[in-house]
């Protein structure tokens, strides 16, 4: 089976891209902050920037490698790109961008649900449409690897779960290895089989989602993926627990153990809000005023000033929250990880 | 204070149209319009229109041929001395024309520095409709190069890596990709330059010289007539506002669809869904 393997080091503006990645027919997303170097590896990948040294290879097809000087022109080299916008050729019609590397479009048209569209122009589609047509251009050569910046970026939240089920779908039927650069948890968690955490040219982590979420490798790992990510002084306490100042008066406890400086991290989905602090098995509980509430599809996000809860709509509803009211979020010390400070 | 000053503004945009449209209407107004073409179907003004067409068709072809790829060229490459390259193409722009019949004389005159050379091929520039041909491209061409390159240079670049992902070669990527988008601003400059072209006088009145039927173009036509015989001279000027109306018609009416175009895509972003 065709598998893509990239070990290779390429000077950027403030920092040099180093990293090593090897991808079987599976789907590995690059999430980190905007800058990180996540597109700068596609276009390196690709052959659109050559890198300072390494390797870049697709199954027994060498497509980069520095010690013997073969550098492959883009043409040259199997892959399929999606770009970020899609960078469709705007004074082409949809079957005329599909098939401008050769290759025939009406199976893929049809495939993506596209065939109707095939003599329209690109300004004239939605973005979930363009997505598809830059997809359907990508896969007509029949690419040996797919690399995908930011597909979801240029879409409206509205389309965005229907367009991301269908790309889920897509990438599974391909069975390409396919690189997905996102700066999303999200998308990267749910279209992915891998996620690798870029910051700064370096790779932070890469594992399964559920890795990623259960063992953060440091803290900013894990407030990328979505947790709160608070600071303290960690010593221990009773009962094996390990207790955690966040500052002079609010104390939390964790079943991890660390001691001195250290960051605890905890995920919205796993603190509950109550209007007085229960009397319950967790042992964590800290008050303070709701600042804001976002509701996400059926989810309220609830911000308060030490951390964000995430609760149902429903339970929203029911205890009637609004901004500027008191509240106590609880958490379990068995839910709350300790991780060395950055 | 209010009053005035918007009065102030009023007589000064008034004045300023009138000067620029009244010599132009005076032309017109001078000799009605069916006598005016008339006097062009006979004699130094026929002559002289079929040497500028023919002089200005072969500068204007070979300016296109060799400029587009030469534009896109340095359009898209970034090397050292690249700015002083693109400001010496831009140097002819603010020559006088003068000049630049005394440079292409020195450049293709019998004692000029490619004289030896040309003479021993047997080749004889000045005062031919050749000498007409190269002072008309040495002077439309920077007008071309100008916008030809700023064209290439406002295409997309992803674009560009788009179309080389897909397995496009730097020579179909150029046809398919660079050409077609960069067509509008191509055809902005291409009549920009046409324009520069055919009015061309003082280059081509030094390095050519001012034969009828060989080297006389228009403009060279209207100087050597507005003594002899003035009616003539007009006809070629209303002919030259006509041809010049029409270029700008053109440009005005591309920037405009272009516009429109531009506007359909922003705010009907979808018809389909």
């Amino acid at each position: 089976m065709a598998s893509l393997r990239v070990d290779l080091s390429l000077p950027l503006r403030a920092f040099d891209l180093e990293l090593a990645l090897e991808a079987g027919p599976e789907t590995v997303a690059l999430v980190g902050p905007s800058g990180a170097g996540k597109t700068s590896l596609l276009r390196a990948i690709a052959g659109l920037s050559r890198p300072a040294r390494g390797t870049v290879s697709c199954a027994d097809d060498v497509w980069f490698d520095s010690p013997s000087g073969i550098n492959r022109r883009p043409e040259e080299r199997s892959v399929g790109f999606v770009f970020q916008e899609y960078a469709l050729f705007p004074h082409l019609s949809v079957e005329q961008n599909v098939t401008f590397g050769g290759g025939r479009a009406d199976g893929l048209l049809r495939r993506l649900r596209i065939e109707h569209l095939a003599r329209t122009k690109p300004s004239e589609l939605s973005g979930g449409e363009r997505q598809r047509v830059a997809l359907a251009r990508a896969l007509a050569r029949g690419p040996r690897v797919l690399l995908l910046d930011e597909p979801m970026a240029a879409l409206d939240p509205h389309t965005r779960g229907k367009v991301r089920a269908e790309l889920h779908d897509l990438l599974r039927e391909l069975a390409l290895p396919a690189l997905l650069v996102t700066h999303d948890f999200e998308d990267a968690a749910a279209l992915a089989d891998r996620v690798g955490v870029l910051v700064d040219g370096r790779l932070r982590q890469i594992g399964t989602p559920a890795e990623l979420l259960g063992s953060p490798a440091d803290p900013f790992v894990a407030e990328f993926a979505g947790a709160n990510v608070l600071d303290g002084i960690a010593e221990s306490g009773p009962d094996g627990l390990t207790r955690f100042h966040l500052d002079a008066e609010r104390v939390v406890y964790s079943t991890d153990e660390a001691r001195g400086r250290a960051a605890l991290v905890v995920y919205p989905w796993d603190v509950s809000l109550a209007r007085v602090a229960a009397d319950d098995s967790a042992l964590n509980h800290l008050g303070g005023e709701i600042v804001s509430l976002v509701q996400v599809g059926n989810r309220v996000r609830v911000r308060l000033p030490f951390l964000t809860a995430e609760i149902t709509a429903a339970s929203a509803e029911r205890l009637a929250l609004r901004p500027g009211e008191a509240v106590v979020a609880s958490f379990k010390a068995t839910q709350a990880r300790l991780l060395p400070a950055d | 204070m209010r009053v005035l000053f918007a009065a102030l503004l009023a007589v000064a945009t008034a004045i300023a149209l009138a000067f620029l449209f009244l010599p132009i209407a005076a032309i017109f107004l001078r000799v009605p319009p069916g006598d005016l073409f008339g006097a062009l179907g006979h004699g130094v003004a026929r002559d002289a229109l079929l040497v500028s067409i023919k002089t200005s068709a072969i500068a204007h072809v070979a300016v296109l041929l060799i400029g587009t790829p030469a534009a896109y060229l340095l359009a898209r490459r970034r090397f050292r001395g690249r700015g002083v390259v693109l400001t010496l193409i831009e140097l002819p722009l603010v020559l006088p024309p003068a000049v630049a019949g005394i440079a292409l004389l020195a450049a293709f005159g019998r004692t000029g520095l490619l004289g030896g050379e040309l003479d021993a091929l047997g080749i004889q520039i000045p005062f031919t409709q050749a000498a007409v041909v190269l002072a008309v491209a040495f002077v439309e061409s920077p007008f071309y190069f100008r916008g030809a390159i700023a064209a290439f240079e406002a295409v997309d670049g992803t674009l560009v890596d788009a179309a080389r992902t897909l397995g496009a070669g730097p020579a179909r990527v150029f046809l398919r990709v660079a050409l077609p988008l960069a067509a509008g601003g191509l055809g902005a400059a291409s009549a920009l330059a046409l324009a520069r072209g055919l009015g061309e006088f003082g280059a081509t009145i030094i390095f050519a010289g001012s034969l009828q039927g060989v080297t006389q173009t228009l403009p060279l036509a209207i100087y050597a007539q507005f003594e002899q015989d003035f009616d003539t001279a007009l006809a070629i000027s209303a002919l030259f506002i006509v041809v010049g109306a029409l270029l700008l018609v053109t440009l005005k009416l591309y920037g405009w669809l272009r516009f429109a175009s531009i506007f359909r895509s922003r705010f009907e972003p979808s018809i389909s869904s």
